[in-house]
């Protein structure tokens, strides 16, 4: 088949809205073919249909801030743009809910949202990032100890199918127990089960107060231990976030959100807590942002609560034995983010991947390599071991038989 | 099905007592709580381990043989109805609590553990397990996961799926399979979460891990006594629109109330058309601040009368009128049906007038008791099953409520779960599409339709694409339902 005719069929679907692609719209360096932008999951759909007709491979982009994470695809063909879906279709305050569309900025739907005083509940530390692309990668960030993450808070979603089908789970209602939770399953499926063109969405009133207490302590277990003591507590911190840089202290800094009365007094119930030396202020810099930039290697790794602590000194010992500098950063309840330079030898993330992972794994936890430099991560296992990895083969094989949604970029090479 | 060569290899895999195949034994386990479907199992078996449960598995999975997983069997969509030709796996053998790790603020639990052993075991290291059905003394963990099961603190804690962890299941095939575990996200697909709510369809959780939570430092309970629903309503409105999110909010109408008085004497205000029951849980100074902000919603719409438990003891005697609310209804009259429903919180009043509306034309009364927060509706529909016509009529009203739900963008079930019961109402919610997509997961988990078929989907998928190898027309082609390129 010439590819013109290919063009044409894609152009039928979604006028000029389509294009060859450009060398810049390579996936993680894997370079496409075309690039269609279409504004409706109707036209997705038909999208969808052209390219399985085709046999085309198919990746979803949103802004395109996480394209180089998990694996690079092993094809691309057709980039499929939602960025021209955007919008918030509905926002019913009395409701606590949003339906909104995949290509929405997330920093675009909370200012819309902020007009009735609410919010969705989470952090995303790149801001420009869509809500369609926040779900398929499931970032969370501090605030995720209180409000939970995205398979918390999304209650309805409607995708594309492989094949072009359009399915919808769930609804617009916060209770809802009626057929299977495919938002679950979406959620953090990197755009491997459909493309994910609307969701909705539970919101959160925006409090009137938030007030941050940190602490400096002197290394990983004594700031672990004062962590454990406020989560242990009954303040109700919104988020208990460490940041650990290479060396020298490490910080805790305590979230409290609420009413001013409340706040008030859990402030100073949270000071008593964490101890000497401790100060109230504003959030500080860092807070809810990745250790690692776009060019670095970053890690995600999980553990119990009572991991944390081993974590935390465990990448210090790690990159001191490899001259590594390794920092990390992210919430005390058990997700932590761990940053090495981009020009550190793959050799040398190999080996610190592989001590991290000895660690969380013996707290129950695990270590994904988010991010690295191309060549450095073509030598790495970035997911890690899977539990259930025979089951989510099946599955994928159900909804995309033939693989052509972003294939090899998911766990066990989905 | 050759029963007596099953039970036979059962009791060599499980024990000799853990194999029922008496009738008389077998009639205990015909229904669940929804007790108008009956249907007498071949086989009811009991095992004691993860392994026994896998090795049940896979000796029905070889005769081919339909299987059901059961909890405490408190269910109220005949979720655990057996099949005649089938297994009923019973979990009630299994029911010892693992591990309780207030460090790690996990418990990790068998699945025939009862819900409120868990905040028991919990309770005495300052933590406690947050979803509460108000089955809790009774319905286990097991059932709950399956049903994705809420309660009236769910409001601000969340349901069943937001607070487990792992579990272990034991697939349709008869492998044991972890997903996820005390430690959060991990890696892959989300296979906790599609199983969480799947009502057993999927396969039978041997072990579920559970988030324990921090026991608030404060908590007060408010009655609030109403002329109307509409002025409850509105109170409720007012609440949340303030930006209050309470522990829980509930309503009863005055028929619910009625009930309840005659049952278990709660004494809630005389002459009430409604009552909430608003609880705040936390730190101690939110909690007193926003109470006062609660009071003077309820009294501004309305409220006529507002009681404040002032210990444990009088918090407990406001909750029991509101937790004896559907065996109650048995008090006013002989038969009802517990529907269960979901309605943008918003819509309350329009939904309220409309079944009252709905209710007169069919000359059948119905009491309502919601999680008035969510919008979760809980419509007991009255009647005499001994009077001509009136069983039909009552069905047909239940039906009826939920359209009016679909019809104002809600739900058909919002934790009672679709079951037996309500598979015949799976298309007013979703296309043909939506349901068929739904069924791939099933097909990826149990393609023989093997676990508890029958519930859940109208018509079943047929599985018969091997994976990988997708040839021939999609099935929905076939149907006339997907263009055909
Ligand atoms: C008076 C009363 C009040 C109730 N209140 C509430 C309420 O407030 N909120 C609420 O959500 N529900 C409520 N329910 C409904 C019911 O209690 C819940 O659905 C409960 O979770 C069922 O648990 P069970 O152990 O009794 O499960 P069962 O009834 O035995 O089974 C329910 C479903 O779970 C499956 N199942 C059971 N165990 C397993 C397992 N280990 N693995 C896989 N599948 C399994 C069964 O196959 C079935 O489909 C109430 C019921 C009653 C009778």
């Amino acid at each position: 088949m010439p590819a013109d005719a290919v063009l044409d069929d894609l152009t039928k679907v979604t006028d000029d809205r389509v294009r060859e692609a450009r060398p810049d719209d390579a996936i993680d360096g894997m370079p496409s073919r075309y690039v269609a932008t279409p504004a409706s999951t109707e036209e997705t759909a038909e999208l969808l249909r052209v390219a399985a007709r085709h046999g085309l491979h198919v990746v979803a982009r949103g802004s395109g801030t996480k394209q180089r994470w998990g694996n690079p695809p092993a094809q691309v063909d057709l980039v499929v743009e939602t960025t021209a879906m955007t919008g918030v279709v509905e926002h019913a305050a009395g409701d606590l809910i949003t339906v909104v569309r995949a290509g929405t900025p997330v920093r675009e739907l909370q200012d819309a949202l902020s007009g009735a005083d609410q919010q969705l509940a989470l952090d995303t530390a790149i801001p420009s990032a869509t809500v369609g692309g926040t779900v398929a990668t499931d970032t969370s960030g501090p605030r995720r100890l209180l409000y939970g993450t995205m398979r918390d808070l999304l209650i309805g979603i409607t995708f594309v199918r492989a094949d072009g089908v359009v399915a919808k789970a769930g609804g617009k209602v916060v209770k809802n127990v009626a057929g299977y939770d495919f938002g679950k399953l979406l959620t953090g499926s990197f755009g491997t089960l459909g493309v994910i063109t609307e969701v909705a969405l539970r919101l959160h009133p925006v409090p009137a107060t938030q007030r941050v207490v940190s602490v400096e302590e002197e290394d990983p277990a004594a700031a672990t231990r004062a962590a454990l003591r406020v989560l242990g507590s009954q303040v109700v911190p919104a988020a208990v976030e460490v940041d650990q840089p290479t060396d020298g202290p490490v910080t805790v800094a305590v979230l409290l959100e609420g009413i001013e009365a409340g706040v008030g007094a859990r402030t100073a119930a949270t000071r008593t807590l964490l101890g000497a030396g401790n100060t109230v202020g504003e959030p500080p810099g860092w807070f809810g942002t990745y250790p690692f930039s776009a060019d670095d290697v970053g890690l995600k790794i999980t553990s119990t609560l009572m991991g944390v602590g081993p974590v935390l000194a465990g990448a210090r010992s790690v990159g001191r034995r490899h001259g590594v500098p390794v920092s990390v950063r992210g919430s005390a309840g058990g997700v932590l983010y761990a940053s090495m330079p981009s020009d550190t030898e793959p050799q040398l993330v190999a080996l610190v991947l592989e001590a991290m992972r000895t660690v969380a794994a013996t707290y129950d936890g695990t270590v994904v390599v988010l991010t690295a430099p191309a060549e450095t991560r073509r030598g790495l296992d970035v997911w890690g071991p899977v539990a259930g990895l025979d089951l989510m083969r099946r599955l994928k094989d159900q909804l995309d038989p033939d693989h052509r949604l972003s294939p090899g970029r998911f766990v066990g090479g989905i | 099905m050759d029963t007596v060569r099953l039970a036979a290899r059962l009791r060599e895999e499980i024990g000799q007592a853990n194999v029922l195949t008496d009738r008389q034994e077998l009639r205990t386990y015909e229904c669940d709580g929804l007790a108008v479907y009956k249907v007498m199992p071949a086989l009811v078996a009991l095992p004691e381990t993860t392994e026994q449960v896998a090795a049940v598995v896979r000796a029905c999975v070889d005769a081919g043989v339909p299987y059901v997983a059961r909890g405490s069997g408190t269910g109220l969509s005949g979720g655990a109805l057996p099949h005649a030709d089938g297994v009923l796996i019973v979990t009630s053998k299994l029911r010892q609590i693992l591990d309780v790790d207030p460090d790690n603020q996990r418990a990790v639990l068998e699945p025939g553990v009862v819900n409120l052993d868990i905040t028991r075991a919990a309770s005495p290291h300052g933590y406690y397990y947050a979803p509460d059905p108000s089955s809790q003394q009774i319905c286990s963990i097991g059932g709950n996961v399956a049903e994705n099961s809420g309660g009236a603190h769910c409001l601000k804690y969340g349901f069943t799926t937001n607070h487990v962890t792992g579990l272990e299941v034991v697939s349709p095939d008869g492998a044991v399979v972890r997903l996820g575990g005390k430690a959060p996200d991990p890696p892959g697909y989300d296979l906790r979460g599609a199983f969480v709510g799947s009502e057993g369809t999927l396969g039978i959780a041997t072990e579920v891990t559970v988030r324990l939570v921090r026991a608030p430092e404060s908590v007060r309970t408010l009655l609030a006594a109403f002329g109307s629903t509409d002025d409850a309503g509105a109170a409720v409105s007012s609440i949340i629109g303030a930006g209050v999110i309470p522990a829980a909010i509930e309503m009863m109408d005055a028929l619910a109330i009625e009930a309840a008085e005659a049952a278990v004497q709660c004494g809630y205000p005389a002459g009430a058309g409604a009552v909430l029951v608003v609880e705040l849980d936390g730190p101690a100074a939110e909690v007193e601040e926003q109470f006062v902000q609660v009071e003077r919603h309820c009294e501004l719409a309305g409220a006529f009368e507002i009681r404040i438990a002032a210990d444990d003891v009088e918090r407990a005697l406001i909750w029991r009128g509101r937790k004896s609310a559907f065996a109650a209804v048995g008090r006013i009259s002989p038969d009802y049906i517990v529907q269960d429903g979901v309605i943008p919180r918003t819509s309350l009043p329009g939904v309220l007038r409309r079944m009252g509306e709905l209710s007169a034309e069919r000359g059948l009364r119905v009491a309502n008791v919601f999680h008035a927060g969510d919008g979760n509706l809980h419509p007991l529909v009255l009647f005499d099953d001994t009077v001509a016509g009136q069983t039909e009529k009552a069905e047909d009203l239940s039906a009826a409520i939920l359209d009016l739900c679909i019809e104002h963008g809600g739900s058909i079930t919002g934790e009672h779960g679709v079951g037996m019961d309500k598979a015949k109402h799976m298309p007013r919610m979703y296309s043909d599409d939506d349901l068929d997509t739904m069924q791939l997961l099933r097909c990826a988990f149990d393609p023989e339709h093997l676990s508890n078929p029958g519930k859940v989907f109208p018509t079943p998928r047929l599985c018969g694409e091997v994976p990988g190898r997708h040839k021939g027309a999609h099935p929905l082609q076939q149907q006339g339902l997907a263009e055909v390129f």
